[in-house]
């Protein structure tokens, strides 16, 4: 069925009236859809927010087409890049609705809708035995969530196989950030913290190393499972490339070049408040003076110091403005009564 | 990012590195933790301790310090100086011998290591027959004689160390010539001591342990005299004339023996039981000294009573009618006598008696009337209160010095005047290039003044806080204040004290103002005292103030001690620094960070709550600021919840072990279902065995987060006169940093002076900077437009530093515990940085702004910041650009309480604990270097009536230099590791001790 209406250019309003719209129009009210529309390439793009429904709307020239599918029998890898010249893939699929019916039905959201928490990064320039993972960090609601542990592992050294001091990972917390990526397991010997090698430090220093390095922590490991290695063209040749790697560099100088960008680009930034608020005096002291000048108003560097984090993905792909975010949380209003022991610290 | 790690090879600036720094361990001030020998040299006038590490150390004149490590780390068990020789013999309990010397190299004596000997016996002799019991180094200086446990005498020959077997005195040869009745193959097991006859070389006399004692002719290699004791001997000491001795035993009598040449068995002249007649301790050690008038002193280690008080550590002192026992502290390790050494001489004419305690070095002037101590000037016990903090001040001015000096000069009035009796060697280290204090702040409330410019760490003045308060301690329950009749008369000497009346006293932050002599100390129940230096005694009232750091936080209870209770109404201080100010916080919990500036007469302190600001001119509070994060319940409930954990996972394994007890009780019993209990017993067992191997070595990897424990603990304070505002016009400023990674910057207000007392001083909050890595900040500082660090207060109105730039703009430096910052102000936008702990996993421990000089030129000097990390290492960085210029491994990691008792100097020098009695001092600086540096000549031998065999030979033999002076120096910095018997150290010593030969 094709519907055909009109929509203010300047005013598109919010996904969820214009979800409503599409719902009415179509006089499906009680139906959940999937809603896409077509880009300038011709690439069937999904409309599931107010950002993507904004671009839509200002890419329509002027007209802009918009595909309604029910959800129950949505076909998701339809959208992407080539999804048109694809499309043949799509009715085959659909027309072979038993093979379709089998899988159960996952609603994945787009690669926008979510903020980073891993990535495998480097593989090109490391060996397949090691795999280099970052994990995101954001706020404080996840903890990371490992734990790592002296133990000692096999070198290859001129004088033969060496017993060598090691850390590994000893334990992940369930739940937390670490165990949810399934980039990390237990036994794992861990190699690097952001382009550190550990071999020589301590288990303390590594501990602070990590701790110091948490906001945006690159960690070397080689699995102790080695079964889930990439397996690369270069080396096998049978195998189909599922990478294409034509240049492997044969020496890795550029490693730590490549890490410290990231990481210097990523770097936090501390927060500066200017003369917040009102003088704080005592109520022995004189009242605020009208000599000294006082400005009450706070004002914050970083414009999203609201608690909480916006959903948009601009916002969660720029760290240092969202991790700001969650600097200054309200306080609770119902406090329960604090006591203290008064443990004498001396340092 | 990447310079940091590739450190820039800029020849010019290595170059200069090289001039500018240097690592040094240079002196160990304070007393040798855990002493175990002592010995003397009348000779050479100086005095060596043993200690259970294995060091040796020698001392002489103040100044003049030797020290030694022997390689085994054992106990030091004897020291025996060789006569009219630079030489001493060791006896460790290990029972080898060595063989030390004292030789000049290069300007300056040196202690070396020559010989190592071990006795072997016979193959198949049990060890005990060669287990050394007394060591007798003869007068003539070629042998050593070697008492045993088992009754033999061997004789070795010096410096080769060589047995000499037919010299050997046999128990056999020994009970030849005794009558029947007293003859017992056991009457000569274990010799206990052995005396050369102080005028003829060829007599020695032999004590055995079980009471029998033989005067040895060395000559025709027999017995000439014996001697029956009924009791168990302990000791022996010959009357200067030889013709009489005195024998001292384990059931606390001594006995005097006379000795002629007609009676070749002669009963006792005299038995005593000085504190009879109620069974008595063993005397120990017993010394016999004539004097010209007839009454000799006769001076004993024990005795007591048993019953009453033999848990004293007491040596007695007879002369006379007067008798005393002093009474020690701590257990008394060995003393000796300094008397006239003149051989001509007729009488001992007894001095002085130094006495070696556990704790500490105690020296009685016997010369004076009533027998007053005498004042150390090195060996001071640093920890006759547990040392809570210290502070050090550089480059004091004169003025103040004298007046310091004169204070405590008021307080030594009982002191001896006698000028220090061990006085050999010379001290030929250049003068200190200024005078320096070290302040000790201590668990009982006091504050100790150390001059701390040359080796020798001597105490200056005493500073007591606890007159301000109330406490439990009644201030006129005096120790000494026993009656006449008392009996035993004991006397209360020495300084060591361990015991706190109130731990709420401790000191635990001074800062002094050298300028000024305003001093403010702060305590463990958040008390802050400010000072000022009175020569005269006065008595006033303390102005009190009190500082509510939790404002308005409500439904908090402070479940901690109580703040101390103050004295009402004028109270009494002696000359010196008396306080004026006293502000107390509340909660009261222990201070954490005290700033004063003199010049604003503000004093700022804070604690693990928030920090406040007092006006010590005005007596007036002029804010607070409570640090304690809305939404930190967890900060305060910290603590708490780590010990209840602790406690719950102590009674956790407990219930593990108890179950395990009763599951294998179970096991034995063998009842029906034995087998199904024991899969159960089996499976849990493995279980427990599963998390306890996990348990104890992994670490948590987390994110600091704003709940962390104690972020509102406030670790810095610092006041800067700079651009907070604006950057037209500058103003006074108060940086705070918490733990929790926050600063906080207040704008002051203080009245012109001619107004001070009129207007009040105002501060507002005007920046607060929240550390996105929230690690603790342990240091704050403004440098000024040409990069330098803000003077002190005062240090331009005395015109000795450069007013600073207030033209250019100013920089602020953050350093928290894993990063250096440098911020521009006013807006405070971060400029560069230097991260410490991401790339190298260590943590800042200590911060100070250091001043280096060049020691090739005398114009150069740049500031740079000396860093210890948790690591124990130090190291340089650079101002203003924090790159890293180089580093230093000084402290071990393991040695928490050393790092944390790290001070830095103002010129890089610093000090740490090694002990809790010792001070290890460092210097990072090629200028700035205070070592001892001292030559012991030989004195000329005046003797007559000794023959001198071996004198020429001695002389040829001092002559030659020493051998590997650089391995030995290497060994000497390496000493304070053998204080832990840490086996790896051990190797590791050895290593670099092989590796440097």
């Amino acid at each position: 069925e094709f519907r055909r209406f009109s929509l203010e250019r300047s005013k598109p309003g919010k996904f969820e009236e214009f979800y409503g719209l599409l719902q009415h129009v179509h006089k499906i009210p009680n139906v959940d859809v999937l809603v896409g529309y077509t880009d300038v390439h011709g690439d069937l793009l999904p409309i599931n927010n107010d950002d993507n429904y904004h671009k839509a709307v200002s890419t329509a020239n002027p007209l802009l087409r918009i595909f309604i599918q029910r959800k129950e029998d949505a076909d998701y890898s339809a959208f992407g890049t080539d999804t048109m010249t694809r499309k043949k893939n799509v009715l085959s699929n659909v027309l072979r609705p038993d093979n379709h019916k089998k899988k159960p039905h996952i609603v994945i959201s787009m690669p926008q809708d979510f903020r980073p928490v891993s990535s495998i990064i480097d593989v090109d320039i490391l060996p397949e035995t090691h795999r280099r993972v970052r994990l995101y960090k954001y706020g404080t609601d996840k903890p990371l969530g490992f734990y790592i542990r002296d133990g000692s592992s096999v070198r290859v050294t001129p004088h033969g196989l060496e017993k060598v001091p090691g850390i590994f990972i000893s334990r992940l917390v369930p739940g937390g950030l670490a165990q949810s990526t399934g980039l990390l397991a237990v036994n794992d010997e861990v190699l690097e913290v952001n382009g550190i090698e550990v071999s020589g430090k301590s288990l303390d220093q590594v501990t602070d190393m990590m701790i110091a390095n948490s906001r945006n922590l690159i960690i070397t490991v080689r699995p102790a499972n080695q079964r889930n290695n990439v397996v690369r063209n270069s080396r096998t040749s049978g195998s189909s490339g599922q990478s294409t790697e034509s240049s492997l560099p044969s020496s890795t100088p550029n490693i730590l070049g490549n890490l410290l960008q990231g990481e210097e680009e990523s770097d936090e930034e501390d927060i500066i408040i200017e003369d917040s608020g009102e003088p704080q005096q005592i109520p022995k002291a004189a009242p605020a003076s009208e000599s000294i000048e006082s400005l009450s108003q706070i004002e914050l560097l970083h414009e999203s110091t609201q608690n909480g984090f916006l959903p948009s993905s601009e916002m969660n792909l720029n760290h240092s403005a969202g991790s700001i975010s969650m600097e200054y949380e309200v306080p609770e209003p119902g406090r329960k009564s604090l006591e203290e022991d008064g443990t004498i610290i001396t340092l | 990012m990447r310079r940091f790690l590739r450190p820039g090879h800029d020849p010019v600036r290595e170059r200069l590195k090289r001039d500018l720094f240097q690592f040094n361990k240079t002196v160990e001030h304070g007393f040798p933790h855990q002493p175990s020998a002592l010995g003397y040299s009348p000779f050479l006038r100086l005095m060596a301790i043993g200690t259970r590490s294995g060091a040796i150390k020698l001392y002489g004149a103040p100044g003049v310090e030797f020290m030694g490590l022997h390689e085994e780390n054992n106990t030091v068990m004897q020291i025996h100086f060789i006569p009219d020789q630079c030489q001493l013999v060791t006896l460790l309990d290990d029972n080898s011998l060595h063989l030390w010397s004292l030789k000049q190299h290069g300007g300056a004596s040196e202690l070396l290591e020559e010989h190592r000997f071990t006795l072997k016996g016979p193959p198949g002799s049990p060890p005990s027959a060669t287990q050394v019991t007394a060591v007798l180094p003869h007068s003539s200086r070629e042998v050593l004689y070697l008492g045993t446990e088992s009754g033999n005498i061997f004789v070795v020959e010096l410096p080769s160390f060589r047995v000499l077997e037919d010299r050997t005195i046999t128990p056999e040869a020994v009970l030849q010539r005794i009558p029947e009745d007293n003859c017992n193959r056991r009457s000569c097991e274990l010799v206990e001591a052995l005396r050369e006859h102080p005028k003829n070389p060829d007599q020695i006399l032999i004590g055995y342990s079980r009471g029998l004692i033989v005067l040895w002719d060395l000559q025709n290699n027999k017995a000439t005299h014996h001697f029956l004791g009924s009791q168990q001997l302990e000791n022996l000491y010959w009357q200067r004339d030889g013709s009489k001795f005195i024998s001292c035993h384990y059931d606390g009598s001594y006995t005097q023996w006379p000795v002629s040449s007609d009676n070749r068995q002669p009963e006792p002249l005299e038995n005593t039981v000085p504190y009879g007649p109620f069974p008595c301790k063993a005397i120990s050690k017993i010394y016999w000294q004539t004097t010209k008038n007839g009454l000799p002193y006769i001076i004993f280690q024990g005795g007591m009573p048993r019953a009453s008080y033999g848990d004293r550590h007491s040596i007695s002192v007879i002369h006379g009618s007067q008798q005393t026992a002093f009474d020690f502290t701590s257990r008394v390790i060995d003393f000796f006598i300094i008397f006239s050494s003149d051989p001509a001489a007729e009488f001992d004419d007894p001095s002085a008696l130094v006495v070696l305690a556990e704790e500490e070095l105690v020296v009685i002037d016997l010369k004076s009337a009533g027998w007053p101590a005498v004042h150390p000037p090195y060996l001071a016990s640093l920890h006759c209160s547990a040392i809570t903090c210290s502070h050090h001040v550089s480059n004091i001015p004169l003025k103040l010095w004298e007046r310091i000096i004169s204070a405590g000069s008021k307080q030594n009035i009982h002191y001896s005047s006698m000028p220090w009796p061990i006085d050999g060697g010379t001290n030929i280290a250049p003068d200190p290039p200024q005078r320096d204090l070290l302040l000790t702040g201590h668990e009982d409330g006091t504050v100790r003044f150390w001059d701390a410019s040359g080796v020798c760490l001597h105490l200056l003045y005493k500073l007591s806080t606890v007159r301000v308060f109330l406490t439990d301690a009644d201030p006129n329950d005096n120790m000494n204040t026993l009656g006449e009749d008392e009996w035993p008369p004991l006397r209360k000497v020495g300084t060591f004290d361990p015991y706190s009346d109130d731990p709420r006293l401790g000191i635990q932050k001074i800062y002094l103002c050298k300028y000024s002599g305003y001093l403010a100390v702060a305590g463990t129940a958040g008390q802050v005292l400010v000072m000022e230096l009175n020569d005269e005694d006065a008595e006033h009232v303390v102005d009190h103030a009190e500082a509510d750091l939790l404002q308005d936080q409500e439904g908090y209870r402070w479940k901690g001690h109580e703040k101390l209770k103050t004295r009402d109404g004028p109270v009494r201080f002696e000359a010196g620094f008396q306080p004026f100010v006293l502000v107390q916080c509340q909660p009261p919990a222990v201070v954490t960070s005290l700033a004063l500036h003199s010049e604003w007469k503000l004093v700022a302190f804070g604690t693990s709550h928030g920090f406040g600001l007092f006006d010590h001119q005005q007596k007036r509070l002029v804010f607070v600021k409570c640090t304690l994060h809305p939404s930190d319940q967890l900060a305060l409930e910290g603590p708490l919840s780590r010990v209840k954990s602790l406690k719950k996972s102590l009674r956790q394994s407990f219930r593990r072990i108890r179950r395990s007890r009763v599951s294998s009780r179970k096991r034995r019993g063998g009842s029906g279902n034995a087998s199904e209990v024991q899969e159960a017993n089996a499976k849990f067992d493995q279980d427990a065995l599963q998390e306890m191997e996990l348990a104890p070595v992994q670490r948590k990897i987390e994110a600091r987060s704003a709940e962390d424990s104690f972020t509102g603990f406030v670790r810095t304070l610092y006041f800067a006169d700079t651009f907070l505002r604006d950057s037209s016009r500058h103003c006074p400023s108060l940086w705070a940093g918490t733990n929790g990674g926050t600063v906080y910057a207040f704008c002051l207000r203080v009245p012109p002076a001619e107004r001070r007392m009129d207007e009040p001083v105002r501060a507002e909050q005007a920046k607060e900077i929240q550390l996105m890595h929230r690690a603790p900040v342990v240091g704050i500082l403004v440098l000024d437009g040409r990069s330098t660090p803000l003077p002190e207060p005062l240090e331009v109105a005395h015109d000795l530093s450069k007013s600073p730039d207030m033209q250019g703009s100013h920089q602020l430096l953050v350093v928290s515990e894993e990063q250096f910052k440098v911020f521009t102000l006013p807006k405070v936008s971060s400029k560069l940085k230097l991260k410490l702990t991401a790339l190298e996993g260590c943590r800042v421990r200590k911060v100070t702004v250091a001043n280096f000089g060049s020691c090739k030129t005398d114009d150069y000097s740049e500031n740079d910041l000396a860093v210890l990390t948790n690591l124990g290492d130090i190291q340089i960085i650079s101002l203003p650009f924090l790159k890293l210029q180089i580093r230093y491994p000084c402290i071990r990691k393991e040695d928490v309480s050393g790092i944390a008792s790290c001070v830095f100097t103002k010129y890089g020098q610093g000090f740490y604990l090694i002990s809790p009695s010792e001070f290890e001092r460092f210097s990072l600086s090629t200028k700035w270097l205070v070592e001892p540096r001292c030559v012991v000549d030989v004195p000329e031998v005046t003797s007559n009536n000794h023959v001198h065999k071996s004198g020429t030979e001695n002389a040829a033999r001092k002559s030659s230099p020493g051998g590997c002076g650089e391995d030995e120096r290497k060994s000497v910095r390496l000493m304070e590791h053998a204080l832990l018997n840490d086996e790896k150290v051990l190797k590791e010593i050895q290593s670099t001790l092989e590796g440097g030969r």
